[in-house]
């Protein structure tokens, strides 16, 4: 069997994993983590739903292998929230109901995360061709735009 | 109001099927048939089994007896020969068909075993055209079925021949709508676990109709059904395909029971756009008469839907639906409707969300454009000759779906066409459109009116307690399929009992806590599982001023229920907990059932017919095809409006879908049967790049529907069904000047393209 040895940080936490060298890192992040927010829509990059952040840019966790990750900072969706407080995109998703089934909300939220530091006062433009990326099958994703809009007013409030 | 859902959801907290883990759990892969039409030779397993960590495999003659999948609605007696078996016997007939299933110690594993199985098929002629399909000489897919057509479905009203023979004006048009489907972001999943002590089957991550699946699944293995305990987890997503009884759901628990271990199967996507129900597939010829003052006097349509390689089970609802629904908000007093219900060699069919309307709305409200243009008459001042008016509800048909006639409890069709329109500034928008030809750009306005049905019954179950903490729970047989069904029963159930919504539990999708339950389906969740916690709520209130009164010692109708506790009216610290009363309760005063809870079954022998009006505004490029849409307006009377917030979340989620199969979606075949597009690389679902610049949705409760305590008419579907219509019409409109031919889906920039082409030849 293949295998290699990485050090990873996940969400602020340490980590040393032998992993076989074909296993994806959203496979890695879900089974060996236990970190299933995040999510797999497809296992061939176009549908964003497992976008997580590597090093300070939002990744597809499909499409690298966990092997990859070694010396890597790695933040997923379960970052986000502090215990039980929302982060403002979170709130922003929540507050102009940005989700239904949930599925993709993960991805979106990481994408937007970085597009956010990146781009701190996008036009709504910006902001779905930020997204264009990232699948939604109920939200027809007017929602998602105005929770974007909303949160990038509240993050810009703060900084 | 927020949802209660969410916050669950946006911290990555909430499991889905793939999340569910067990000690020692095993993981299935599928063997799929490559061939869409082959005779099943040897299934040589060896090689496969030999690779450690591969546990067994699974075929046909190992699950013995194990009948066929039954259906669960439109059910006919031609179709029983063409159910699916849970494993291929004999012959494959659709490319992606099961035929065994390898289990494994991971998923990596099972799915290089299955390159190590080897089936011996011989190829079969195939036939993927259902209008093909009917011609004599094609290869037949089923013995039993003659010419590969399953069923003929007659829908009349009046003599429609004979009206249409002294009609007026006559117009007959052609038209097509393309095979695609719902396409949740979570594929289909399950976990299946067996207690050889208990005797205890356990599925977690079942979906939509967990009751009558939890059936079917009894009497395909001959288990007791009380032995079965089928939970539901978080749902990604259903849109009619999701959640109905599948190959996979009963070869992955038969393999745990089998293998006494747990077993996990997940669907990759390449396996769920080939194995998952398709939708919408039909070919329609379609005439229809006016009167010399532009009346609809009859409409006559014969369509052929392609259902696929087999029956499943939706048997042929989706065609009963197509022509029960097709003749829409219109006065049509001769209508007849002739569906064929044919046999290819595709992925089997079944409902996608606005089922048969989504098809029937686009041809009606093309077929009206078309109509108008050729009898030189505007299509707007068309459709207000024929809507039918509110004094005439209840409105009978003439066609009937589901065990029912078709009847119209309430509506005012015209205030919503005329709401819609005001909406859009629709004389605005002609004036931008006129401005823009002069420009040399293509704007184009399109009306859709759709005429919906919701609140399929039979009943639904509910049950709401007050816990001895003093917490209230509804127990719902609904199912979640993202809706936010959980928010809305908490708060028809918070404001009958005084409670904050935000507080209550919700608990549905578990067999084990909720004895009965029909599920999440056919826009039923607002219109059927609200009533039943509404009116099991009241019998709790009932319940709960009664043990008040008996503490306080005082008259009930002195009793005021608020914020968790009864107080004697005027005096506030004359007051009881609900804690208390619950422990009170049991057994509680004499001659009351003790305990604070109860049930009810809430009764919906008819259906209620939303309804409403998409007007699309396009913009075609001609040189490239591309459709955009600058503006979009619905309008949607849903009688009555639980939580707006989530109405509006439909509205515009089912407009995304009706997008997609408007411009990019298709399900698409070579001559072979080999499906080509198997990754979302090639089946284009919308972005929010494709989505109208400008989308509003009004939500209208002008019409409130007597048929529940509520007036609610469900709203799953409307903001999906006259996406086509509404879109098709208004490219027409755009390429009115180049004499461009819209009749058929999906209106792709190829497809676009092409057709301008053909109307200007000597043009690049």
């Amino acid at each position: 069997m293949n295998e290699r040895t990485i050090q990873v940080t996940v969400n602020g936490r340490h980590h040393e994993r032998t992993v076989e060298v074909r296993k994806t890192l959203a496979d890695f992040l879900r089974d060996d983590l236990d970190l299933t927010g995040t999510h797999l829509g497809c296992e061939h990059g176009v549908c964003g739903a497992c976008t997580i952040v590597v090093d300070g840019a939002a990744v597809r966790s499909c499409l690298l292998f966990a092997a990859q990750m070694h010396g890597k900072e790695v933040l997923t969706v379960e970052s986000l929230a502090d215990g039980d407080r929302l982060h403002p995109i979170q709130e922003a998703f929540w507050e102009h109901h940005g989700l239904q089934c949930g599925f993709c909300t993960p991805g979106f939220l990481m994408t937007l995360l970085c597009f956010l530091r990146e781009n701190p006062d996008p036009s709504e433009g910006e902001i779905r061709e930020a997204i264009s990326g990232n699948l939604c099958r109920c939200t027809g994703y007017i929602n998602i735009v105005k929770a974007a809009r909303a949160a990038a007013a509240t993050l810009r409030g703060r900084s | 109001m927020r949802r209660i859902e969410d916050p669950r959801l946006l911290m990555g907290r909430g499991k889905y099927a793939a999340d569910f883990r067990l000690p020692g759990m095993l993981h299935a892969a599928v063997v799929r048939s490559p061939h869409a039409h082959a005779r099943l030779g040897a299934i040589r397993a060896k090689a496969a089994l030999a690779l450690p960590g591969v546990v067994a495999m699974i075929a046909a003659e190992d699950l013995g007896p194990i009948g066929r999948i039954p259906t669960r609605l439109g059910h006919r007696g031609g179709s029983v020969a063409c159910l699916q078996f849970p494993l291929a016997r004999d012959v494959v007939r659709y490319v992606g068909e099961p035929i065994a299933v390898v289990v494994a110690e991971s998923r990596y594993v099972a799915e290089d075993a299955l390159d190590l199985v080897e089936v011996d098929y011989t190829p079969l002629e195939t036939v993927t055209d259902a209008r093909r399909s009917m011609q004599p000489g094609a290869p037949l897919l089923h013995a039993a079925v003659e010419g590969n057509v399953v069923d003929r479905l007659e829908t009349r009203r009046g003599d429609a021949q004979a009206a249409l023979a002294e009609a007026g004006y006559r117009v007959r048009e052609q038209f097509a709508v393309q095979r695609h489907t719902g396409v949740p972001l979570e594929t289909r999943g399950l976990t299946a676990a067996y207690d050889a002590g208990t005797g205890v089957l356990r599925l977690w991550g079942v979906a939509k109709v967990p009751h009558f699946n939890r059936r079917v699944l009894a009497d395909l293995l001959g288990h007791p059904e009380h032995r079965i305990h089928f939970v539901e987890l978080e749902v990604g997503g259903g849109f009619g395909v999701r959640g109905e009884f599948y190959p996979e759901d009963l070869v992955v628990p038969w393999a745990a029971m089998r293998l006494g271990r747990p077993v996990q199967w997940i669907e990759d996507r390449r396996e769920h756009l080939m194995a998952t129900n398709h939708s919408r597939q039909q070919y329609h010829d379609i005439e229809i008469g006016f009167d010399a003052d532009y009346r609809i006097v009859a409409l006559v349509d014969r369509f052929v839907v392609d259902l696929g390689a087999y029956i499943r089970t939706h048997g042929v609802v989706v065609p009963e639906l197509t022509a029960a629904l097709l003749p829409g908000p219109y006065r049509i007093p001769n209508y007849s409707c002739e569906a064929l219900c044919v046999l290819t060699n595709k992925t089997p069919t079944g409902t996608y969300r606005g089922p048969g309307r989504y098809e029937g709305t686009f041809v009606r409200e093309r077929l009206l454009d078309i109509a108008a243009a050729r009898l030189g008459i505007d299509a707007i001042d068309l459709r207000r000759r024929n809507f039918i008016a509110p004094s005439e509800m209840p409105y009978e048909v003439g066609g009937a779906s589901l065990n029912q006639r078709t009847v119209y409890d309430c509506g005012d069709y015209r205030s919503a066409f005329d709401q819609a329109l005001e909406r859009v500034d629709y004389a605005g928008a002609r004036a931008d459109q006129a401005a823009g030809r002069r420009e040399g750009r293509y704007v184009g306005i399109g009306v859709g009116c759709v005429l919906e049905k919701a609140g399929l019954g039979p009943w639904e179950y509910a049950r709401v307690e007050v816990d001895a903490t003093g917490h209230v729970v509804v127990y719902s047989g609904v199912a979640a399929v993202g809706q936010g069904i959980e928010t809305t029963l908490a708060q028809v159930v918070a404001d009958e009992l005084g409670v904050a919504a935000e507080g209550i539990t919700v608990v549905h999708g578990d067999s084990g806590q909720v004895p009965f339950g029909v599920g999440g389906f056919a826009s039923r969740g607002a219109c059927v599982a609200l009533p039943a916690a509404l009116e099991a709520a009241r019998k709790v209130r009932a319940k709960v001023v009664r043990v008040a009164a008996a503490l306080l010692e005082a008259h009930a109708e002195d009793l005021v229920v608020a914020d968790g506790a009864v107080h004697v009216r005027g005096m506030p610290d004359r007051a009881v907990a609900f804690r208390e009363l619950a422990r009170a309760a049991v057994p509680g005063p004499p001659g009351m059932e003790p305990g604070l809870y109860a049930a009810h079954f809430f009764e919906a022998p008819r259906m209620t017919y939303p309804y409403g009006t998409h007007v699309a505004v396009v913009e075609v490029d001609v040189e490239t095809g591309v459709v955009s849409l600058p503006k979009y307006v619905i309008t949607y009377d849903v009688g009555r409006a639980v939580n707006p917030l989530i109405v509006d979340g439909q509205l515009v989620g089912a407009l995304g879908q009706g997008i997609g199969g408007a411009l990019l979606e298709e399900l698409v075949y070579d001559e072979q049967g080999q499906l080509l597009t198997t990754t979302l690389m090639d089946y284009l679902l919308p972005t929010a790049m494709d989505m109208p610049a400008a989308t509003s949705a009004l939500i209208l409760e002008e019409t409130p529907t007597p048929l529940n305590p509520l007036g609610v008419k469900g709203v799953g579907e409307g903001g999906s069904s006259g996406a086509g219509a509404a879109i098709a019409n208004a490219v027409a409109d755009a390429l009115a000047p180049l004499g461009v031919p819209i009749t058929a889906l999906p209106l792709s920039p190829d497809r676009v393209l092409a057709l301008i082409r053909a109307a200007r030849p000597g043009r690049s």
